[in-house]
This record gives C-alpha cells, sequence and structure tokens, in this order.
C-alpha cells in the first residue's frame, strides 16, 4: 500500500442524507415506488435535490408525519397502512414498494421491516414491500443506494448458474457497452444489480462472481458474501486506468487470457486517450481539492491525477470502508491526504489556505466558492451521469475542465454576489 | 400521515433559516442531523447567492443518540459564536431533534453569552415554512425590542409633526426565497419617497439586529409580506402602538390604494393625484387595440395568498381577463382567498396537493396559467402557457434583470410576463385577417416553439390518453386536410370543437363539411 495519509475529521457536515440516491434509483427501476416516512424536510429535501427538475409525475413520495403519529405508534401504522392503500390504488403499475426510513421514523422507532412484513402478505402477488432506512443520523447520499440494494439481496433466488454480476445503479447506455465488452472477452452471462425492473432480480449463488460498479456498497457486498458470491476484487470503473483494472480482474477471476482482454481494450483505450488530451491539457498541473460526498471521491482523485495530472491537495470522503478501497488506494501517488469524514468550517478553511485550482463539492457550497474565485464541481453531477468505461473517460475528465475552461474565458475573478 | 410528492413550502426551520439569512450579523444554530444540510443549496442554487447562509448545523449521528447530544450542541454553539461573532444567536431545531428534546435554546441560554439568544420553538409536525419564517422574524423583534416597551409611549402616526421632519416608515417582510422582493423593495421606497416618506428600516431582508431596535423610530409599518410580517406588525401595534398598512401594492388599482392608504395613516395630503395612473404603462397597454384579443382571456391563478389575491384582481379589472380558478397553499390566508374567489363567484381551491390543483386547472381548462414551479409543471404537461407569480420558484424566476411585482415598474413587469406567454403579436384580428397565409399552416414553427405544430401530432396527442371523451370518432382524409389548413396555433382548439361537435351530432366521421358545420355552431 502507497504511504497514503489517513485523517480523521468531526463536527458539522455539509452532506445529503442518504435518501437522496431514491433520485436516480427511482429512474433506474420504473416498476418501483420510493415512500419515504418521514417529515416535511424529508420531502423538502428530495424536492430540492432533484424534484424542480422532473416533469412526470415522480416514482417517490414522503409520507409526512403529523402530531398525532408521534402520540401513538399503533397510529402510525395505521396510518402508514392507509397511505399505502392509496398509492397503490392511484399507482397500480407499482411492482415493487420501497418504505424508506428517515431520522424522525428511526427516533420514534418505527418499524417499518413489521409494516412490510404485513404489507406483504396482504398485497402477495400484486406488489411487494421492502424497508431500508435513507436517515440522515445512519447514512450519508449514496449510502442509501447500499440500503436499498441489501434490501432487495433475500428477495434474490438462488442459482448455482456461473455468472458475472454487476453491482451498482449504472447508466443504462454504459450498462449496455460494458456487456458488450465482457459478451467480447467471452463472459456471456452478465446480469445487473440494480435490474432495470425491480421484478427482474438476479438469481444469485456460489458461482456469481460480483464485479462492483460503484464504491459505496459495503453493506451489500457483506450480504453478497453471505449468499455465496464471490467478490471480485478491483479498483473501479473510472477512467482508462480503472476500467482497464476492473477488466482484467474480471477476465481473471473467468480465467480468461490477460492478452485476450487488452486486444479487445487496446483500441478502445488508443481512442479514449485521444479524447483525453484537449482535457488533460487544461487539467495537468491543477491543483484539486475534493470535499466529502458521494464516495467517488477516491476514485476520482486517483483519475485526475494518474490520467490528467492533476496535483491532489485533499481528498475528503464522508467514510471510508478501506477494504473495498484497497485497490484504489494503492494506484494512488505517495502522501495522498485522505481525510474521513468532515468539519465542514475547519475544511473551507483549508480550502481557501490552500488555493485550489478547482474544488469539488456539495451544491449548497458551489456558489459561494465560486464566489470566492475558486472553481467548483459539483459532485452530485457524477452520480446522475454516465461516467464509466473507458469510454467515457474523456467525458469524465470534461466534467472537471470545463469548469476551468470558462474560468479562463471570464475575467472577473472575484465577485459581489447578492 | 400526510402522503406527498411535491410540497409547496419547505419545513419551519427552512421558514427561521431564511430570516436569519436575510439579515447581517445573525446566527443561526441549528440542531439537526446532516442531511438536513441540504437547505442551503435553496439559497445557494435557486437564489444563485455567494454566500452561505449563516447556519451551523450540529450534524448528529444515530452514534450520538445514546450519548449526549447536548454536549454536541453546546460544542457547536460555542464554536459558532467564537467563528462568526454574531450580534444576536438564534438557536433551533430541526424535524429530527425535536423528537429528541435536548432544548437547544435553553442549552444556549446557560452558556453565558452577552448577545441576545433568540430561542426558536418551531413545531415541525404541525406548522411550515411561511409560519416559520413569521415566527422567527416575530421572535427576533419581541427579544430585542421587549426591554424597550415599558418605558417607551405609544407611538402616533404623527409624530413627524411634531419632530418637524419627513414621516418615517418602516418596509417589513421582505426575504429571501420570497418572491422577487429584492426589486418590491426598491420601487416600493421609491414610490414612498416621491411621496415625501422616508424609509427607515426594511426587515428582515438586509437589516442588523441594530435595525430592529430602531423599530420604533419610524411612525408607521408598511406590512408588505403579511404571511411573514404581520405577526410582527401586530406585536409592535399591541406593544407601541404603531399602525400597519393593510393593502398590497401589486397592480395600479392596489398601488394607487396603498399610497392612500399611507397617506391616510401619517395624515398626509396626497399629492399629483392624476399623476398616479400615469406613472405605469399597464393601463395604456391595456387599454390599447393592441391587447383587444385579451379580452375574456381565461386565467387559472394558484400561489401564496398574497399574490393570488392580487393576480386575481388585475387580471380581472387590470387586463380584463376572465379568472376561472383562483386558490392558495397558504392556509393561513384562506379566508382571504376564499372572500375574493366569491367575488368572483368562484370557489376557492385551498390544497397543497399540487395533483389537486392540476385537476383543477384540466377542468377550469385556461388559456393561461398563473401559478408557481409546481403549476409552471403541470401547465406544461397540459400544453397550457404558464407565468410563475408566487414561490415556490426555481432559479429562472430570479431574473438578472430588475423585475419587481410591486408599484409602478411592477404592473410593467406584470404586463409582460403574463401577457407573452399569450399569443402576442398574433392578435384574434390579425389571424382573421391572415388564416389562410402560408406562413400559418405546416412546417413553420412560431417564435414561441409550440410542441405540436403539425396537424398528426395534434391528431395523436390524445389517442394515447385514457378516457379520451372522442373516441369512436373518425377523421376522414378530407377532414384531416381541412384542418391541417388551420393555423396552428388555434388547431388544436378547433379539432376539439370539431370533435364536440360531432360527438353532440352522432356523426362517426369527420370530413370537411364536419368542420364547417362546428365552426358555425360555436360561433
Ligand atoms: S437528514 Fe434525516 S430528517 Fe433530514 S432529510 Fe434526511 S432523513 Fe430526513
Ligand atoms: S441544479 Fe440549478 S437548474 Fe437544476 S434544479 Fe437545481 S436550481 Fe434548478
Amino acid at each position: 500500500m502507497s504511504k497514503v495519509e489517513f485523517n480523521k475529521e468531526t463536527g458539522p457536515r455539509e452532506v445529503f442524507c442518504g435518501l437522496t440516491s431514491i433520485v436516480w434509483l427511482h429512474r433506474r427501476m420504473p416498476d418501483a415506488f420510493f415512500l419515504v416516512v418521514g417529515s416535511r424536510t424529508c420531502a423538502h429535501l428530495i424536492q430540492s435535490a432533484a424534484g424542480v427538475m422532473i416533469f412526470a409525475e415522480p416514482r417517490f413520495g414522503t409520507a409526512i408525519l403529523e402530531e398525532k403519529d408521534l402520540a401513538g405508534l399503533a397510529d402510525a401504522h395505521e396510518e402508514l397502512d392507509r397511505v399505502v392503500n392509496d398509492l397503490i390504488a392511484r399507482r397500480p403499475e407499482i411492482k415493487t414498494l420501497f418504505l424508506v426510513g428517515s431520522c424522525p421514523s428511526e427516533v420514534i422507532k418505527l418499524d417499518l421491516a413489521t409494516v412490510a412484513e404485513k404489507l406483504n402478505k396482504r398485497f402477495l402477488g400484486q406488489v411487494r414491500f421492502v424497508n431500508y432506512s435513507g436517515s440522515g443520523i445512519e447514512t450519508t447520499f449514496t449510502q442509501g443506494e447500499d440500503g436499498a440494494l441489501k434490501a432487495l439481496i433475500p428477495l434474490m433466488e438462488s442459482s448455482n448458474e456461473e455468472k458475472l454480476l454487476l453491482v451498482g445503479t449504472l447508466a443504462n447506455n454504459v450498462e449496455d457497452r460494458f456487456k458488450k465488452i465482457f459478451k467480447n472477452l467471452g463472459i456471456s452471462n452478465i446480469e445487473s444489480f440494480p435490474p432495470r425492473q425491480s421484478t427482474e432480480l438476479p438469481k444469485i449463488g456460489k458461482n456469481t462472481k460480483v464485479l462492483l460498479t460503484q464504491p459505496y456498497l459495503s453493506d451489500t457486498v457483506r450480504d453478497l458474501k453471505h449468499r455465496g458470491c464471490e467478490i471480485i476484487s478491483a479498483p473501479f470503473p473510472l477512467g482508462i486506468e480503472g476500467s482497464t483494472e476492473w477488466f482484467l480482474a474480471a477476465a481473471k477471476a473467468f480465467k480468461i487470457n490477460e492478452l485476450k482482454v487488452h486486444e479487445i481494450i487496446s483500441p478502445l483505450i488508443d481512442r479514449a486517450k485521444l479524447a483525453l488530451e484537449s482535457h488533460k491539457e487544461i487539467l495537468k498541473g491543477k491543483r484539486l481539492f475534493l470535499l466529502p460526498e458521494s464516495q467517488l471521491e477516491i476514485s476520482l482523485a486517483r483519475f485526475l491525477h494518474n490520467e490528467c495530472e492533476m496535483d491532489l491537495i485533499e481528498v475528503g470522503t464522508p467514510y471510508l470502508n478501506k477494504d473495498l478501497m484497497k485497490e484504489e488506494i494503492n494506484l494512488l501517488p505517495d502522501n495522498t491526504k485522505i481525510v474521513e469524514g468532515q468539519h465542514v468550517e475547519k475544511q473551507l478553511d483549508r480550502v481557501r489556505e490552500s488555493n485550489p485550482d478547482l474544488v469539488v463539492c456539495g451544491m449548497g457550497l458551489a456558489n459561494p466558492l465560486e464566489a470566492e474565485g475558486i472553481s467548483t464541481k459539483w459532485s452530485i453531477e457524477m452520480v446522475f451521469s454516465p461516467i464509466h468505461g473507458i469510454d467515457q473517460a474523456a467525458d469524465l475528465a470534461g466534467l472537471f475542465s470545463k469548469p476551468l475552461r470558462r474560468n479562463q474565458i471570464l475575467t472577473t475573478k472575484t465577485l459581489v454576489t447578492h | 400521515m400526510e402522503l406527498t410528492l411535491w410540497t409547496y413550502e419547505g419545513p419551519p426551520h427552512v421558514g427561521a433559516m431564511r430570516i436569519a439569512s436575510s439579515m447581517k450579523d445573525i446566527h443561526y444554530v441549528l440542531h439537526a442531523p446532516q442531511g438536513d444540510t441540504y437547505a442551503d443549496l435553496l439559497f445557494t442554487m435557486i437564489e444563485r447567492r455567494g454566500q452561505r447562509p449563516p447556519v451551523t448545523y450540529t450534524t448528529f449521528q444515530a452514534r450520538d443518540l445514546g450519548g449526549d447530544t447536548a454536549e454536541l450542541v453546546k460544542k457547536n454553539i460555542k464554536e459558532a459564536v467564537e467563528r462568526f461573532k454574531p450580534k444576536t444567536l438564534l438557536v433551533g431545531e430541526s424535524c429530527t431533534a425535536e423528537l429528541i428534546q435536548d432544548q437547544p435554546g435553553a442549552l444556549a441560554k446557560g452558556m453565558g453569552f452577552d448577545m441576545p439568544i433568540v430561542n426558536l420553538e418551531l413545531p415541525a409536525y404541525s406548522k411550515k415554512e411561511n409560519w416559520g419564517a413569521s415566527e422567527t422574524f416575530y421572535q427576533l423583534t419581541r427579544t430585542l425590542l421587549k426591554e424597550k416597551v415599558s418605558s417607551s409611549e405609544k407611538i402616533s402616526p404623527l409624530r413627524w409633526k411634531e419632530l418637524g421632519r419627513r414621516p418615517k416608515v418602516n418596509i417589513l417582510g421582505p426575504s429571501l426565497l420570497g418572491f422577487r422582493c429584492r426589486d418590491d423593495v426598491i420601487e416600493i421606497q421609491r414610490i414612498l419617497s416621491e411621496q415625501g416618506i422616508d424609509t427607515n428600516v426594511v426587515a428582515p431582508l438586509g437589516a442588523s439586529p441594530d435595525d430592529i431596535e430602531r423599530l420604533i423610530d419610524a411612525e408607521i409599518n408598511i406590512c408588505l409580506y403579511p404571511e411573514i410580517a404581520e405577526a410582527s406588525c401586530e406585536w409592535l401595534k399591541r406593544n407601541f402602538g404603531m399602525e400597519y398598512t393593510n393593502t398590497i401594492p401589486i397592480g395600479i388599482k392596489n398601488t394607487i390604494e396603498f399610497i392612500n392608504e399611507v397617506h391616510n395613516k401619517l395624515n398626509l395630503p396626497l399629492t399629483n393625484k392624476e399623476e398616479l395612473e400615469n406613472k405605469s404603462k399597464l393601463p395604456w397597454y391595456s387599454k390599447s387595440v393592441d391587447s383587444n384579443y385579451l379580452t375574456g382571456k381565461r386565467v387559472f391563478i394558484f400561489g401564496d395568498g398574497t399574490h393570488a389575491i392580487a393576480a386575481a384582481k388585475i387580471a380581472k379589472e387590470e387586463l380584463g381577463f376572465e379568472v376561472v380558478g383562483l386558490g392558495t397553499y397558504s392556509r393561513e390566508m384562506a379566508r382571504q382567498v376564499r372572500a375574493t374567489a366569491k367575488d368572483l363567484n368562484l370557489e376557492a381551491l385551498i390544497t397543497n396537493n399540487y395533483l389537486e390543483v392540476e385537476d383543477a386547472m384540466k377542468k377550469a381548462a385556461p388559456e393561461l396559467v398563473l401559478g408557481t414551479q409546481m403549476e409552471r409543471h403541470s401547465a406544461k404537461r397540459l400544453g397550457i402557457p404558464c407565468s410563475v407569480i408566487s414561490t415556490p420558484m426555481h432559479v429562472q424566476d430570479v431574473p438578472a434583470r430588475y423585475s419587481p411585482q410591486m408599484g409602478w415598474e411592477g404592473a410593467n413587469v406584470i404586463f409582460d410576463d403574463w401577457v407573452h406567454p399569450l399569443m402576442m403579436g398574433l392578435e384574434e384580428h390579425l389571424i382573421d385577417m391572415f388564416k389562410h397565409d402560408f406562413e400559418f399552416v405546416d412546417g413553420h414553427q412560431s417564435h414561441l416553439g409550440h410542441t405540436a405544430t403539425n396537424t398528426k401530432d395534434i391528431l395523436n396527442s390524445d389517442e394515447k390518453k385514457e378516457n379520451n371523451p372522442k373516441e369512436g370518432i373518425i377523421w376522414t382524409e378530407s377532414g384531416r386536410a381541412e384542418l391541417t389548413k388551420v393555423p396552428f396555433f388555434v388547431r388544436g382548439k378547433v379539432k376539439t370543437n370539431t370533435e364536440k361537435y360531432a360527438i353532440l351530432r352522432g356523426i362517426p366521421e369527420i370530413n370537411d363539411e364536419t368542420l364547417y358545420d362546428a365552426k358555425a355552431y360555436f360561433s
């Protein structure tokens, strides 16, 4: 392992809670509905994080707890029953209903598992109910996806068929690309989790080889292991390097000759390198500060340093699973400073002191930093955009070069902003 | 439990944040889990602000719950006070912290600071954003002025005469995330100053705690946004005898009425009465021949109480529209909205379920919607033009240019904003004159970029919808051909009317003749 510097920090944070992942999960599985059992704050959060951008009727909603629900849990259960009935009457096309716990529902100890169990009996054959927590006292941002996927695992049937299972939400086009490349490599039995329909869950067992596409799935991985799946250890498929290693790791698990992998992906690599050039020109030598938010920070830092030649000042991450991130950390340059957790004020002090060329951060901080003359990139865009794979390497770099390019075009550095 | 997909208002602590962020030298320590920090982006993204809201979140986690969250609160308060050195500290909690009952306000008060501390108790499970903003502003005013209550005598609106200076007023209620407040304030200040009236304090927008303490230097209060300022105005009236205004100066008539009200309260003679009518272009633009096509346009209105009521009045009396729907999500203002609706022979829609609003909109079949960001989405789905007149809003409703809603310039802005989404420049008399012109038939795009411009789209667009009332009706070749000749911007209407007619007469196939029969029947 490289001489990476690990730090921990606690204090006030500036990150989304796990509820936010509903925003991409509901698009991935159009036959599912996500019902948050929470407060007006929770409803307002998902609306603000993404809502205003969606024009169709969303496939998520909130059952807002009211005064009377807090008074007696029995009532809350009945009320939730009623809300679910209304919802299913309104949306008969729903096949899976996620009951999503929030901070308030956890603090008052609303037992969503029992509720889900009862509802499963009642709606047998029509709708399946699963529950998980996206609460801000338990989870940050992308961890919500971990919870949702973990909740689906018990519903997955067993099978000893040999297969490659890609785990973590991907954009459809990226997924299709990956499947095609794996087929060319000679791996033909490939499935995705989460699938495109919540009812088409893959079967799993001891011949299932799991390849992660996202780094924030610790709990899911643990449960897949319990079901006998083999976890392929690899960096994440961001950038050329990460994707290459990722394909190689899969090939190794399927006993496919390394040369074959190179033969198939080298034309892709050549093309991607070419496409990366113009971005590299801008990014090279620029100093990067990553604030914690999406859990993708370490992989992004690796890509932006190794392939785009950026200098890393600090790599923040909301939490660190050293086991899952092992391969990524190995690829980081020596002396990389990783900071787990956050004290947002102190971290911003360090941002100002180090005067970076680019900061990766959440939406609440972006404009204030821009106003101080510091270019920023929103973390949330990384979980919404197709960034995985060799073919997307240049697009991924483009997300970072664009703010810098823009800053070159615009002459004003610091502005009065109200 | 209440099922919501979208909501019009956030939780009450977001209202408190609006007050804190609007002001200077104030800091708000909010006992809340990490995810509640999303609220910052309302200010930095939707309003495109360059500063973070002055809020420190305690960010408690599940593992803290067993232990001492109270210590965490104190630590954060201490750090925030040291770092930000506020003149007044607000302390409160979000929905989750309310459940664990740490009472952060009381904790803060016990920490021995010498600045005023406002303990905000905002019940998150029964109240909402506007209420939270109003309560915060009220508590702040009360805290900062309560010591002066006993010592001061009642303020007479005529005090300025005794003091031998121009009358002074406070403008209360404008806040961040309010609808175009910043520009409204400039406009109203200008109008008042033209009338010889000075502005003492504007609050909360741009005010500091010191300014709040100076509120009583004015003779009266202008309650510009009652959703936020009414409680404070009431308190100032009760304790200091300060009168406050009721009229909201949105639209020409209301602006004139507002000026009259202020003059009456201050016992000031009204100058240049006849000049007032000419201060805005709205009355003339509205009267000009060019606006003939606005006559009787059907408009559906939904928003916060203040803006919805004002919009109804302008629509009917100043633009000659027909109001076919009126409602609000502000239950606090339900009574006033109901009264306004009744005058229009309508029943007010009071709801915070945007789907109900969409249904009502569909039923009312308006030609224009005046609503919030939600109604913009609904109207888009229904293919109806929409102008946003109230929060909740989107970044595009925070324009770079000066665009108030109040006063004379506000009326100009409203004329443009409401009329442009309609068919500006394609007035009906022109349509009649040129309806056979090639530019109006297939293939030509209007500058508004209509979505369904060709006949095929229009004919197909309803087919997918369920409960299609036109079921079983067939358009023949000649019918289709004739429909193609109808200008695209009225084609949808002609199609619906013709089908309605066909159903009425039991005609199974629509040909060119049916179209003309229908036209004659409906004209
Ligand atoms: S942090 Fe908790 S209370 Fe806040 S939005 Fe997230 S789940 Fe809801
Ligand atoms: S990111 Fe900006 S444009 Fe997108 S919804 Fe939020 S405020 Fe609107």
